[in-house]
């Protein structure tokens, strides 16, 4: 997983709730044996016209926001599929740190595993950035994973929370799979206590 | 944890399940089932070959095609080119990592959230995971079963563990007896409808009380398939003489002397009385009426009796707009009549609503009758076996000499990932479990009913109160 530390660049504002993984990439784009190349399917219904060319009064379509690398929205984004296409396709597009209210539980926990950091922040907070985003120029900002702040574009570090363990994964880059194999003596041992405990317990062979 | 401390469910599933607590709280949690599909897959077995892993458990683990596949006739392969590597690719992962699977012609073969239970494969007391966020489904069985994404797949499949912290506990009490005609699709979409699409963030939801009780195992698996539509990633049911019932005999389900000790030990795993919840929700059942949803989210839902609502009603801005939005993607007026929604589609099917219950359910409606003019309408069923028993039951009968479609099992019209999709515009009676936008296909436009409502509303062409039918 890609490092993440501090992260400036350009924020779009995206107002609306329940902002669901379907709709950050809908289903018929996952028909892929690979992580890379779905930027180009991201909010593929909001960012396409019918005929096939980009919606003009769409929010990444337009300048600063087609070179975001972050996204402010309200409540509830990600909510729905597991897929983990969602933040695939967010990262293959730029996108490396979306902000909201809340978010689904299995998109803000796809999004840990590959170095995009989710940020929860205050409804009036997310209405204030996004106010500052749609004015175009003060779009920037900075997010600060190390100091868990939001920096506004007019200097202001407002704070967000983080469990401690996924902001030591995400700021070193860590593979979660090779931290746990560090455990693996005592996964065997949880095995066989359970093996002994649960001897009813069948084996799968088709 | 405290030991004697009166312990939920939930919490009896996850003290049993912890191998190791990490000091910052975070805990390595025992998976006991993997369930593995063709779309969430590929990247994970990807990504263990160029690390040189190997999967851990291959006798944990089972695999089954369901999302890509065509819902016709089979035998020819699939035509899709993207589709039909996706299968093929699982076809070479089971190979490859020796996990056990139930191949696109095997009987065997449906939709993994229905195959699991059918099988014995989910049983009560078990962590299971899947790669996809309907694996809530299998926590009718007393289980503590929730979706999970690809780089979880990826560590389930090297470790049989996962990285996990707890979750809140809530209770969902749904008390009295639903009324004649109100299913179990009912309940969940009351019960969505009243927390609402977030209300479940964080927490596993318990559903408990007299209305849960009396529902069938696949009531209860129709229940706890839609927590995710509450934000909840698992929801679950303690396990009962029901559920006992249910799992006797299953082909992968302990048998013989085996059955009786994992009885016993099954026995133990309801809430004890006096457990905490952080949140607990009470229904009444006889409040609930067959339920119709008008928006492009599950808590946008009302009874069949009611009208599609104002959004100059509501008090905030924000949600305002958003319920107009819903409205002009929906192409519906304020006030108008829920019975007065013609449709051009009807889809009986998904790991909602596919199971043979739900297909008897549908064709007591079905029988004798006729799908009206304009309106396709398909059954697909959850599975192979599914398939079958309703065959021997002659309910494929029924609905063919209805008008509806009998197909093979798969995801089929939930989706948009096979052949069965809606075209821009067309609106759905739907037994699934989203109604996003543009999730039945580019345009659609979904109302999620029960079986016994989409059957109802085929005959009518338009939205009809089942109990009319009855």
């Amino acid at each position: 997983m890609e490092k993440f530390t501090t992260l400036t660049g350009i924020a779009a504002p995206l107002p609306a709730a329940n902002i669901d993984t379907d709709k950050i990439i809908p289903a018929r784009f996952l028909k892929t044996i690979k992580r890379t190349g779905l930027g180009v399917h991201l909010f593929d219904a909001l960012r396409y016209l019918p005929d096939g060319r980009e919606n003009p009064d769409f929010v990444l379509n337009k300048e600063p926001y087609r070179q975001a690398r972050i996204l402010i929205a309200y409540e509830n984004f990600g909510c729905g599929s597991s897929r983990e296409h969602a933040p695939w396709a967010l990262l293959d597009f730029g996108i490396r740190a979306v902000i909201a209210p809340s978010f689904g539980d299995i998109f803000y926990n796809n999004c840990l595993k590959n170095g995009l950091l989710p940020v929860r922040l205050p409804k009036p907070r997310c209405e204030q950035l996004i106010t500052d985003a749609q004015l175009g120029a003060n779009a920037r900002l900075t997010v600060d994973l190390e100091r868990q702040v939001v920096i506004s574009a007019n200097g202001e570090a407002i704070p967000f929370e983080i469990d401690p363990f996924h902001k030591h994964m995400l700021l070193n880059g860590l593979d979660d799979i090779g931290l746990t194999l560090q455990h693996a003596d005592k996964i065997a041992r949880y095995e066989q206590m359970k093996q002994a405990e649960k001897p009813w317990l069948p084996p799968l062979h088709t | 944890m405290a030991e004697n401390r009166p312990r939920t469910l939930y919490e009896k599933i996850w003290d049993d399940h912890v191998v190791e607590r990490l000091p910052d709280g975070t805990c390595i949690l025992y998976i006991d089932r993997h369930l593995v599909h063709e779309v969430t897959s590929p990247q994970a077995f990807e990504g263990l070959r160029l690390a040189g892993r190997k999967v851990r458990r291959p006798d944990a683990t089972i695999a089954v095609a369901d999302h890509n596949l065509p819902t016709t006739d089979r035998r020819g392969g699939i035509t899709e080119e993207d589709s039909r590597i996706q299968v093929e690719t699982l076809e070479q992962n089971v190979r490859e990592f020796g996990i056990p699977y139930f191949p696109v012609l095997d009987v065997r073969q449906g939709i993994v959230h229905i195959v699991g239970p059918e099988q014995g494969i989910s049983l009560p007391g078990m962590t299971i995971v899947c790669g996809d966020s309907h694996t809530s489904t299998h926590g009718a069985m007393g289980a503590l079963a929730f979706g999970i994404g690809t780089s979880e797949v990826e560590h389930v499949l090297a470790t049989q563990t996962l990285l996990q912290t707890p979750a809140k506990n809530m209770k969902v009490e749904v008390v009295g007896r639903l009324p004649i005609g109100v299913r179990a699709k009912d309940m969940i979409l009351a019960i969505i409808g009243r927390i609402g699409t977030a209300g479940g963030t964080g927490y596993v939801i318990e559903y408990a009380g007299e209305a849960i009780r009396a529902l069938d195992m696949a009531g209860r698996m129709t229940v706890c398939n839609m927590s995710i539509e509450a934000g909840a990633r698992a929801g679950l049911i303690a396990p009962d003489e029901t559920t006992f019932a249910y799992v006797k005999s299953r082909p992968f389900a302990p048998q013989g002397d085996d059955f009786e000790r994992a009885v016993a030990y099954w026995r133990t795993l309801p809430s004890d009385p006096g457990a905490v919840y952080d949140k607990v929700v009470t229904l009444r059942a006889e409040e609930i009426a067959p339920m119709v949803t008008w928006g492009t989210n599950p808590e946008a839902v009302v009874p069949v009796t009611g009208s599609v609502p104002d959004p100059a009603a509501a008090e905030d801005a924000a949600v305002r707009a958003q319920m107009q939005r819903m409205l002009d993607y929906m192409g519906l007026k304020p006030g108008q009549r829920i019975t007065e929604i013609p449709i051009d589609v009807v889809f009986i099917g998904s790991c909602t609503n596919s199971r043979i219950e739900d297909l008897r359910d549908a064709a007591q409606i079905a029988r004798g009758r006729r799908v009206a003019e304009g309106v396709r309408a398909l059954v697909v069923p959850g599975s192979g076996l599914v398939k079958k028993q309703a065959e021997e039951e002659g309910l494929d009968r029924i609905f063919r000499e209805a008008g509806f479609e009998w197909r093979e099992p798969g995801c089929s019209m939930c989706l948009g990932m096979n052949p069965d999709k809606l075209t821009p515009g067309q609106r759905c009676a739907s037994t699934s479990n989203r109604n996003f936008e543009g999730r039945q296909g580019p345009g659609g436009r979904t109302h999620l009913v029960s079986p016994a409502m989409a059957a109802a509303a085929a005959i009518a062409g338009r939205f009809v109160d089942v109990r009319e039918y009855l």
